[in-house]
C-alpha cells in the first residue's frame, strides 16, 4: 500500500500539466468553447503525438501499453486545466470499448488511427425517457436483417456526435432481444444529430438512427456478451469521470486558498478569518476523499479487480463532494466568482455535468446497498 | 499508487483476525465499541504481548518487533474490527512510547519500552486540565527543580485509562516565566506517588472511563524528564499527530456499524429504499474515513510525521461516528433509545452508547476547530488567524 504517485506517474503529471498550461489556458478554452465545433484539431494532434490517445492502447496498436491507473493521472490534468474537445469520447468511451471487447480485427482496424488522432469515436448510450445507467435500460432496437443489424430510435446526449467518424451504439437486438454494442459509421445519411445545449460547455448530440445498416461484424464482443460490456463501459466511465473531476476540485481548492490569501477586507486577508479557514478545510477533505476513493477504483480497474462497490463509492461521493467544494469556492470567491470574466465558471459547470454523468449520488447509493448485500 | 496489501501483510491480517475470533468463541471478552478506550482488560493485553503485538514498529532493541507502519495498520484495523478490549495497552503503544522513542533518554528507553511491549506498564495521559482544553499551552500544573526532583502540584482532568494505569505521562509548567509555549516540560510519573489522588469522573455515556488527577507536592525525578526541558509544548504535538493518525477515530464503533447493517437485513428493513440509501451512505462515507486513515499511515512509511493529514483523517472521522450512531437509533426506532441492560434492548444498547459518547469524539485529541486551524495553516497555508 502506498497512497502517493510512483516517479513515473509524477513525470506523466508534470509533462501533462506544462503541457496544457502552455496550450490550454482558459482564454484558449473560452475560444474553443465559442467556436462551432467546440474542438481544436491542432491541439488534437499535438496530444496524439505525445501519445495520450494512444496512451493505454498496447504496443501492437501503436500505443504505450500503460496501465488505466496512468490515464487517471492524465484525465486528471485534463479535468484540472477544463480541456474541451472529444479526449474522452475517443478514448474512454470509445477506445477502451474496443480494447475490452472488440475482436483482434476490429483492434486492428480502429485503434491505430485513434492513436495516431485520426479517429475520433464516441458512444451512443442514453435514450429518452429517464432509464438507468445500466444495459437493462436499452430499447433502441436493432434488427438482424441478412448479415446487417438495421438501427433504429434515438439516442441522446451523445458526446461529439458532430465530429466522430465511428459510433459505438449500445442498442437491443431483435430476435434475440439482448443487448449488444454496435460501430456504427458516422456520416451516413440514416444517422442524423442535432446539437443540445448543456450546462458543462461539452458538445452533447441527440442522434436519430433510421433504418440505419452494421454490419454484424461490427459487433463488440459478441451478442450475449453486450450486457456486460455496457455494464463495463459505464464503470470505466464513472471512474475516468471521477479522474477529470479530481483535477477539477483540485483546482478549485487551490484557487480558492490563493483568493482567501490575497483577498483583503478589514485590513487583513480573508483567509486569515477562522470561518474561512474551515471552509478551507472541508474543501480539502472532500477533495481529499475524493482523490482516494477515485484513485483506489482506478487502480482496481487497472488491476482488472472487481470493483464495483469502490467505483460506486467513488462516483457518489464525488457527486456530493464537489457540489460542497463548488459552493464553498464560490462563497469564498464572492461575487466576481459568479461573473463570466472570472474562470471559476469552468469548473462549476463541469463540476454539474460531471456529478449527472453515468450517474449521480442516488444512483450509486442503490448500487452500495446492494453491493452490501441490502437488497 | 497501490492500494493493496502483499501476501505477507494479508497473511498477518489473517493471523490477527484468527486471534480474535478465537478469543471471542472462547467467551474472553464480547465486541464492544469504544472498547480501545474504555475496554480494560489485563489478562487480553498479556496475551496480545506474547504474541509480540505491542511495540510492533519499535525497534527490536527495545522490546519490539521493527515492523512497519502499515503492519500496525492492520493489527489495530483488526482489533478495531472486532471491538476488542485493548484500553489497557493502547495510549502507551499508540503515543506515548512513540514519545520516548523519539525524545525520551537512552536510560528511560530501556526502563520502559520493554516492558510497555511486555503488556506490564500502562499509561495515562496528563495533559488536558480544567482550564487548559484546546489552549493546552496556558496550561497551570506546576513543576519546580529541588535538587535531583522535579515538585508537581495542580490538576489534570479526562485523564483516561487513569485507574488502570501504571504511569502518566504529564505535561506540566516548568518556566513560568517564558511565553506559554517554552515553559512546559513532560514528565513520567508512577502512579503510586505519593501526594497523586485519583477521582473517576462519569461521562455522557454512564461510564467511568476518565478521571480527575490531582497532583499534591508529587515528586519525580528528574529521569523522568522525557526530552528537554521546557520543549513540552513541541514534543506534545508531535505526540497529537501520532494520537491521531490511528483508524480508532473511524472504526472505533465498528462493531455497531456491522450490527445495524445485520439487523436491518435480517428485519428487512433495508427493503425500505430510505433505509438502505442511509446505511449505503455510511457504507460510502466510512470507506472514506479509511482511505483518509490509510493515507496518513502511507505518510508515515514515507518516513513523515503526519500532520495535517492525521487532522484531516481524525476530523473527518468523529463526524462519521456521529452520523453512524444517528441513522442507527433511526432505523431502531422506538427500540433505539433502550440503554444497555434494559428489557427488549437491540444490539446490545450499542446505539445510543455511541449516539452519547460520539459527543466527545470531536473534542479529544484536538477538537474539530483545533484540527480545521492546523490543516487550513499547516496544510493549506493560510495566514494565522
Amino acid at each position: 500500500m502506498r497512497l502517493a504517485l510512483t516517479e513515473e506517474q509524477e513525470m506523466l503529471k508534470r509533462a501533462a500539466r506544462d503541457f496544457l498550461d502552455d496550450k490550454c489556458s482558459k482564454a484558449f478554452v473560452r475560444q474553443v468553447e465559442d467556436s462551432e465545433t467546440g474542438f481544436s484539431r491542432e491541439l488534437w494532434q499535438d496530444m496524439a503525438e505525445l501519445g495520450w490517445m494512444g496512451l493505454i492502447v498496447p504496443e501492437q496498436y501503436g500505443g504505450g501499453g500503460m496501465s488505466f491507473l496512468d490515464l487517471a493521472v492524465l484525465l486528471e490534468e485534463m479535468g484540472r486545466s477544463c480541456l474541451p474537445g472529444p479526449f474522452f469520447s475517443t478514448v474512454v468511451l470509445g477506445a477502451l470499448t474496443i480494447l475490452d471487447a472488440g475482436s483482434e480485427q476490429q483492434k486492428q482496424e480502429y485503434l491505430p488511427g485513434v492513436v495516431r488522432g485520426e479517429k475520433i469515436l464516441t458512444l451512443a448510450l442514453d435514450e429518452p425517457g429517464f432509464g438507468g445507467y445500466d444495459a437493462g435500460s436499452i430499447k433502441v432496437e436493432a434488427t438482424l436483417d441478412g448479415h446487417n443489424y438495421c438501427i433504429t430510435g434515438t439516442k441522446l446526449f451523445v458526446p461529439d456526435a458532430h465530429i466522430a467518424d465511428h459510433l459505438l451504439c449500445a442498442v437491443r437486438t431483435k430476435p434475440e432481444n439482448v443487448i449488444a454494442a454496435l460501430v456504427a459509421d458516422a456520416g451516413s445519411p440514416q444517422i442524423s444529430h442535432a446539437p443540445l445545449k448543456s450546462i458543462g460547455g461539452d458538445r452533447l448530440y441527440e442522434v436519430v438512427f433510421d433504418r440505419l445498416p452494421v454490419p454484424e461484424t461490427r459487433l463488440l464482443g459478441g451478442v450475449s456478451q453486450g450486457s456486460m460490456v455496457v455494464d463495463r463501459i459505464v464503470q470505466r466511465a464513472a471512474v475516468a469521470k471521477c479522474c477529470e473531476m479530481v483535477g477539477n476540485i483540485q483546482r478549485v481548492l487551490e484557487m480558492t486558498v490563493d483568493y482567501a490569501k490575497e483577498r483583503k477586507q478589514f485590513d487583513r486577508p480573508i483567509g486569515s478569518f477562522q470561518v474561512i479557514q474551515h471552509y478551507c478545510a472541508d474543501m480539502a477533505t472532500d477533495v481529499d476523499g475524493a482523490r482516494l476513493s477515485t484513485y483506489q477504483a482506478a487502480w482496481m480497474l487497472s488491476q482488472a479487480l472487481p470493483c464495483a462497490r469502490e467505483v460506486a463509492i467513488a462516483k457518489a461521493w464525488m457527486g456530493e463532494a464537489s457540489r460542497r467544494v463548488i459552493d464553498l469556492a464560490h462563497q469564498i470567491h464572492g461575487a466576481i466568482g459568479v461573473s463570466m470574466e472570472h474562470d471559476l465558471h469552468f469548473y462549476t459547470r463541469r463540476a454539474k455535468a460531471a456529478e449527472i454523468a453515468f450517474g449521480d449520488a442516488d444512483f450509486y447509493r442503490e448500487v452500495v446497498a446492494r453491493e452490501m448485500g441490502l437488497w | 499508487m497501490d492500494f493493496g496489501f502483499t501476501d505477507e501483510q494479508n497473511r498477518f491480517r489473517h493471523e490477527v483476525r484468527s486471534f480474535l475470533e478465537e478469543e471471542i468463541e472462547k467467551g474472553h471478552w464480547e465486541p464492544a465499541c469504544d472498547a480501545w478506550i474504555q475496554g480494560f482488560n489485563p489478562e487480553f493485553t498479556r496475551r496480545v504481548a506474547h504474541r509480540g503485538w505491542i511495540g510492533l514498529t519499535w525497534p527490536e532493541e527495545y522490546g519490539g518487533q521493527g515492523r512497519s507502519h502499515t503492519d500496525r495498520l492492520i493489527l489495530t484495523e483488526e482489533m478495531l474490527r472486532f471491538g476488542a478490549p485493548a484500553a489497557c495497552h493502547w495510549f502507551a503503544d499508540r503515543q506515548v512510547g512513540g514519545a520516548i522513542l523519539s525524545f525520551g533518554s537512552e536510560e528511560l528507553k530501556r526502563e520502559f519500552l520493554p516492558r510497555i511491549a511486555r503488556g506490564e506498564a500502562y499509561f495515562g495521559l496528563g495533559m488536558s486540565e480544567p482550564g487548559a482544553g484546546s489552549d493546552l499551552a496556558s496550561l497551570q500544573t506546576r513543576a519546580v527543580e529541588d535538587g535531583d526532583y522535579y515538585t508537581i502540584n495542580g490538576q489534570k482532568t479526562w485523564t483516561s485509562c487513569a485507574y488502570f494505569a501504571h504511569y502518566f505521562d504529564v505535561y506540566a509548567r516548568t518556566d513560568p516565566e517564558a511565553p506559554k509555549h517554552r515553559g512546559i516540560s513532560e514528565f513520567i510519573v508512577d502512579a503510586r506517588s505519593p501526594g497523586l489522588s485519583r477521582i473517576p469522573m462519569t461521562d455522557i455515556t454512564g461510564t467511568e472511563a476518565w478521571s480527575d488527577l490531582f497532583f499534591d507536592n508529587v515528586r519525580v525525578h528528574k529521569k523522568y524528564l522525557i526530552g528537554q526541558k521546557d520543549r513540552g509544548f513541541y514534543q506534545v504535538l508531535h505526540q497529537l499527530d501520532y494520537e491521531r493518525s490511528g483508524m480508532e477515530r473511524i472504526m472505533g464503533n465498528y462493531p455497531l456499524f456491522e450490527a445495524v447493517v445485520q439487523f436491518s437485513k435480517e428485519n428487512q428493513l433495508s427493503l425500505q429504499p430510505a433505509v438502505r440509501s442511509k446505511l449505503a451512505q455510511l457504507e460510502i462515507e466510512f470507506e472514506v474515513g479509511r482511505l483518509l486513515g490509510y493515507r496518513v499511515t502511507s505518510v508515515m512509511e514515507d518516513g513523515k510525521t503526519p500532520n495535517w493529514e492525521s487532522a484531516m483523517s481524525k476530523a473527518y472521522s468523529t463526524e462519521f461516528e456521529k452520523r453512524l450512531a444517528n441513522v442507527s437509533m433511526e432505523i431502531l426506532g422506538p427500540y433505539g433509545q433502550l440503554m444497555s441492560g434494559s428489557r427488549l434492548v437491540p444490539l446490545r444498547g450499542m446505539a445510543p452508547h455511541s449516539y452519547l459518547g460520539s459527543k466527545g469524539y470531536s473534542l479529544q485529541a484536538g477538537t474539530t476547530e483545533i484540527l480545521k486551524n492546523i490543516l487550513a495553516t499547516r496544510g493549506l497555508g493560510l495566514p494565522a488567524a
